[in-house]
């Protein structure tokens, strides 16, 4: 290879990190049956490529080079700290065996027919094992984040506004328990799939609302996480084309299209109704619409795909005011029968509102509040807010509106009440 | 690999229930014990006396000091225990949850514990 090219090489070696370093490290932990050696193999094999490839050029399959180089390196590790350290010594014993007898494998990259087979399996693999449920639920996100999207333990830490530390040692304890525990790293069995890949789903749902509205704190969103979570789901449709896969994916999709309309420059909350629909992204909602049908059609969807399908709806619509609320109070309904949790009634209460009038909603509502189920929850007092507002009942709902105040964590969740409330007070002792 | 399955439950809970409940539940409880012996994964299988009888020992001060109770004063207390061989948690886990403790006795507070075991002898000296 030509001296001059080396920098066009290092430049291939950043991409193909970039592109490849999660799959080299699903298939290294495989192989060597441990997260941390595999993660320090992955480090060794892009620093022997980085040396290497300016020199002997680039390989054909730089993937199975990576992984074959990562696989020598931390085999060549623990034999010499064998000979320092005695417990050492068996696990060499152990991965001598594995360095020769994996090549039967079916993930090995030497298997013929170009792309290697089972290496997307352990992507997988990958992604079920660090969303299994016997690992505490935050840990799940933490250590997916971690390691199949490739985010810094700093980067997790401030996308949940937690201490990295504390970050770090959730991960540890993570991977400490899939290891003394023994968490099979496996694509679970057809029979128990449906029940472990929720637990995946929940995993990409709980990341991309993070990133689109945090649980507490100044920004409307954090864009980072929804992408990761975005990008998963894409993967995750790809190795796994399950009806809901697409259904959670095609949700995404559609809430991110509205992204850039959802707050002002100054960041204050835009609501769905007055948002500027033309800022909204076609393309995505293209992509996500044609995922939701595809859903539909199978008939084996849940409530990630109905969430999907409302979502559609609101995204067909060229105003607010030509929205099809019959259409979404009525896959409310049905969302409702699968999955009926308070919140859901709480929007089916808001469509049979723009349905059937303010105070078909308003009864919903009331109804919630008599149960007294989400009494702490913003949404509920400031939805009942404005249906009150909408019917004149206005001591009603500024009532409804500090009720509200006193629940929203978010500020401009917090400051679009307030102004809400403002014009309220200000507007009633002229009008009374 | 083993694990040492930990069958929890509400004593105060049981003692409440009925005769007939009682009876209703021995009856759900004995399919779902002989499925699991049939999985072919028990080592061993052991039910405990009520924790009434149960003696602490701790050290304290160089000495050991006797306590009447179970260690953790709480309303679950473990039951009843066994242990498995499996290849790994995701086979321990379904073996595990063909024990009543994980199907049946809600209304007892029933749960089961599942701890991998690192470090597992049998001596010869006592036979079973």
């Amino acid at each position: 290879m030509e001296k001059s090219d080396s920098a066009s090489v290092l430049a291939k070696v950043d991409e193909v990190y970039r592109l490849e370093s999660r799959r080299v490290l699903a298939t290294l932990i495989r192989l060597l049956g441990d997260f941390d050696l595999a993660e320090e193999a992955v480090h060794d094999a892009f620093r022997a490529a980085v040396e290497q490839w300016p020199k002997e050029g680039l390989p054909g399959n730089p993937r199975a080079w990576l992984v074959s180089a990562g696989r020598f390196k931390a085999i060549d590790g623990i034999r010499r700290r064998a000979r320092f350290d005695e417990s050492a010594a068996d696990l060499a014993r152990h991965w001598e065996g594995l360095a020769t007898g994996d090549e039967e494998t079916p993930a090995s990259p030497s298997s013929p027919g170009g792309e290697p087979q089972g290496l997307e399996d352990d992507r997988l693999r990958l992604i079920f094992t660090c969303c299994h449920p016997a690992l505490a639920p935050e840990a799940r996100i933490a250590l997916t984040l971690r390691e199949v999207c490739g985010l810094t333990t700093e980067a997790i830490a401030r996308a949940f506004l937690t201490e990295p530390s504390t970050l770090a040692q959730r991960i540890v304890r993570a991977k400490a328990k899939i290891r003394e525990a023994r968490i099979p790293y496996e694509v679970p069995a057809p029979d128990q799939r449906p029940e472990r890949l929720e637990a995946v789903l929940r995993v990409l749902y709980l990341a991309f609302n993070e990133g689109y509205s945090p649980s507490s704190g100044a920004e409307v969103a954090r864009a980072d996480l929804s992408g990761e979570a975005i990008r998963l789901g894409r993967l995750l449709v790809e190795l796994l084309p399950d009806p809901e896969a697409k259904g959670l994916l095609a949700l995404m999709l559609l809430h991110e299209s509205r992204r850039e309309a959802r707050a002002s420059d100054q960041g204050e909350l835009i609501l769905l109704e007055e948002q500027d629909r033309s800022r909204w992204n076609r393309g995505l909602i293209r992509e996500g619409s044609s995922l939701v049908e595809e859903a539909l059609l199978s008939r084996r969807f849940g409530p990630y795909t109905l969430q999907a399908a409302i979502s559609a709806v609101h995204a067909e619509a060229e105003t607010a005011e030509a929205t099809d609320w019959a259409q979404i109070a009525g896959l409310y309904d049905v969302l409702w029968r699968a999955d009926p949790s308070p919140i859901v009634e709480l929007n089916r209460a808001v469509a049979v509102a723009m349905r059937d009038g303010a105070e078909a909603g308003l009864s919903l509502l009331d109804d919630l509040m008599a149960r007294g189920l989400l009494a702490d929850y913003y949404l509920l007092h400031s939805a009942r807010a404005d249906l009150l507002r909408r019917l004149d009942r206005k001591v009603e709902a500024a009532e409804a509106y500090r009720l509200a105040l006193q629940s929203a964590r978010q500020e401009p969740e917090r400051r679009f009440l307030e102004k809400r409330l403002s014009q309220l007070e200000w507007k009633n002792p002229g009008e009374t | 690999m083993k694990y040492l399955c930990l069958a929890y439950g509400d004593e105060q809970k049981y003692a409440a229930m009925s005769k007939a409940e009682i009876e209703e539940m021995g009856v759900k409880c004995k399919s779902h014990d002989e499925e699991m012996r049939q999985g072919g994964h028990l080592a061993l299988i052991a039910s405990l006396a009520p924790t009434r009888s149960t003696t602490t020992l701790r050290p304290l001060n160089g000495k050991t000091v006797l306590f009447d109770g179970p260690y953790a004063e709480t309303k679950e207390q473990v039951g009843g225990f066994f242990i498995l061989e499996a290849r790994d948690l995701n086979e321990a886990i379904q073996a595990a949850s063909k024990h009543p403790a994980a199907r049946v006795g809600e209304k007892m507070g029933c749960a089961l514990e599942i701890r991998p075991i690192e470090f597992y002898e049998v001596t010869e000296a006592i036979q079973a």
